[in-house]
């Protein structure tokens, strides 16, 4: 057995986490505006479309929209105004 | 985000270069995470109602030791190794004699904050003190009177270990008298592996940043697909006593006696030519149609080279650089066809320039691909060549390195 020496840890600190709550939910659909949210990574937009063909070929009564922000990695403000101005609800595509 | 209970559903991995018919077989099939159908996870996130802890969230404190428990070196070296504190090359223990001595090297207390990290910008951001760079500076090798640097780049805000699918990574120029009080290299080999301020200020730019913004760990913190070895150190300071032109830091507006770091995001491609030969507009041209457009070129001359240009007429960076712009040139289809391109185009929809321009511009038009002020040049070189590289980089931060003193 060597030794025993005490050393620092190198980890910086992380912040508080504060929670938030979940945005109501909606009863149902029909009629609905639903906004796909395209994060701009590449092909996804090929993927948001494919969702927007899923919805106008299953759930026809269902009014899906899909939005870009101006500028990837950022949160555009515009964006969620236009969002919360006439859409029920979002879904966010994230990811590779 | 304090929403452990986010409603999220999952389709298979990757999206990236999926056909349509693909993606649409991710939709129609099953969540890989739940095993349940993605799309019903989707329609159920939307519809079913919430519960008393969806309303309510999460909160809770979190942070780390200061030290880690007692051990042998050897246990400690694998420890480090096992929890991705290190960049799989030994370290140097952060033993408390080696970092109180490493924080003789600022006049800051140990417990001022620094900055911020994270590893890209959805993720959220890590504090972190003096104290807790200097333990990042003895794991890297580096000397107490390298600590005012070393601060600077923490305190830059970019981090070293970015994890971009594209494998980016840092590139740090240094300018004004810390070069030579430090003793870096900027002549023979000034890119390394030569010089101990060189080689152990990028490293500790690299473990720090990786220690102090929580984590960059294959899979979850770090996602760059090829990995990069620029990332394991990459720092040069300019050799501005046998430049003809400007340092780098005074272009930017700072005084010559002030100590700056320039740091560049990048690190995508390397670019090399000699000259100016007689041909050099062509390989110029050339080396500039074939870059990486998302990732804008950082020059690094030969003081042979940047003496050759002087000749030519070029007795500025900056006319050198508009020369550059002015012949980076590639056609509207071939820009727009490129993955990271694909980002601007929201910008050019908008109206912004000058990617509206570029939009607008006939698919076979030649279009410039960069502004001037997207282009850097450096000196360094030992004058055994006429060598120039032409690496990824662009300058997302000037700090002072000074203010650390």
């Amino acid at each position: 057995m060597g030794q025993q020496i005490t050393v620092h840890d190198p980890r910086g600190y992380p912040p508080k986490v504060v929670g938030k709550r979940l945005a109501p939910r909606l009863s149902a659909l029909d009629g609905k505006t639903i906004y796909l949210v395209d994060c701009l990574f590449d092909n996804s937009d090929v993927f948001m479309e494919q969702l927007r063909q899923w919805f106008h070929d299953r759930l026809p009564s269902v009014n899906v929209r899909t939005i870009r922000p101006q500028e990837t990695w950022s949160d555009d403000a515009q964006m969620r105004k236009a969002i919360a101005s006439d859409g029920d609800a979002a879904i966010l595509g994230v990811g590779l | 985000m304090g929403m452990p209970r986010l409603r999220q559903a999952y389709t298979p991995h990757p999206v990236v270069d999926r056909s349509p018919a693909d993606l649409r077989a991710y939709i129609e099939g099953a969540d890989p995470v739940s095993g349940r159908p993605f799309m019903q996870e989707v329609l159920e996130g939307l519809t079913a109602p919430l519960d008393a802890a969806d309303l309510q969230g999460l909160s809770f404190e979190r942070t780390t030791p200061r030290l880690v428990e007692p051990d042998t070196e050897d246990n400690l070296q694998r420890l480090f190794e096992q929890n991705h504190w290190t960049d799989c090359l030994p370290v140097v223990l952060p033993t408390e004699a080696r970092v109180e001595a490493m924080l003789k090297g600022t006049s800051h207390s140990p417990d001022t904050i620094v900055g911020r990290l994270r590893p890209t910008v959805f993720r959220e951001s890590w504090e972190f003190t003096v104290e807790k760079v200097a333990v990042n500076a003895v794991m890297a090798g580096a000397r107490p009177e390298y600590l005012p640097v070393i601060l600077a780049l923490a305190a830059s805000g970019i981090t070293a270990r970015s994890s971009s699918t594209t494998s980016f990574a840092t590139i740090t120029v240094i300018n004004g008298p810390i070069r030579n009080e430090i003793t870096m290299n900027s002549g023979i080999g000034a890119m390394g592996p030569y010089n101990h301020a060189n080689a152990t200020i990028g490293r500790a730019y690299g473990l720090l940043s990786q220690n102090l913004q929580g984590g960059s760990v294959p899979g979850d913190t770090y996602m760059g697909s090829s990995g990069n070895w620029y990332a394991y150190t990459a720092v040069l300071p300019e050799a501005e006593e046998r430049s003809p032109w400007q340092p780098l830091h005074v272009q930017k507006g700072f005084e010559p006696v002030e100590s700056i770091a320039s740091v560049f995001l990048g690190g995508w491609y390397t670019h090399a030519g000699y000259g100016p030969r007689a041909t050099w507009k062509e390989k110029m041209r050339h080396a500039l149609a074939a870059v990486e457009q998302y990732s804008p070129p950082l020059f690094v001359m030969d003081p042979i080279v940047a003496r050759g240009f002087v000749n030519l007429g070029f007795d500025t960076k900056e006319k050198l650089i508009a020369w550059c712009a002015d012949n980076a040139l590639l056609t509207a289809r071939e820009y727009w066809d490129n993955q990271s391109i694909q980002l601007l185009r929201p910008k050019a929809v908008a109206g912004i320039e000058p990617y509206a321009s570029r939009l607008k511009a006939h698919p076979d038009d030649a279009i410039k691909i960069y502004e001037p002020s997207d282009i850097n040049i450096v000196v360094a070189g030992g004058e055994t060549q006429g060598a120039w590289k032409m690496i990824s980089g662009a300058l997302r931060a000037t700090v002072s390195i000074d203010a650390w003193r």
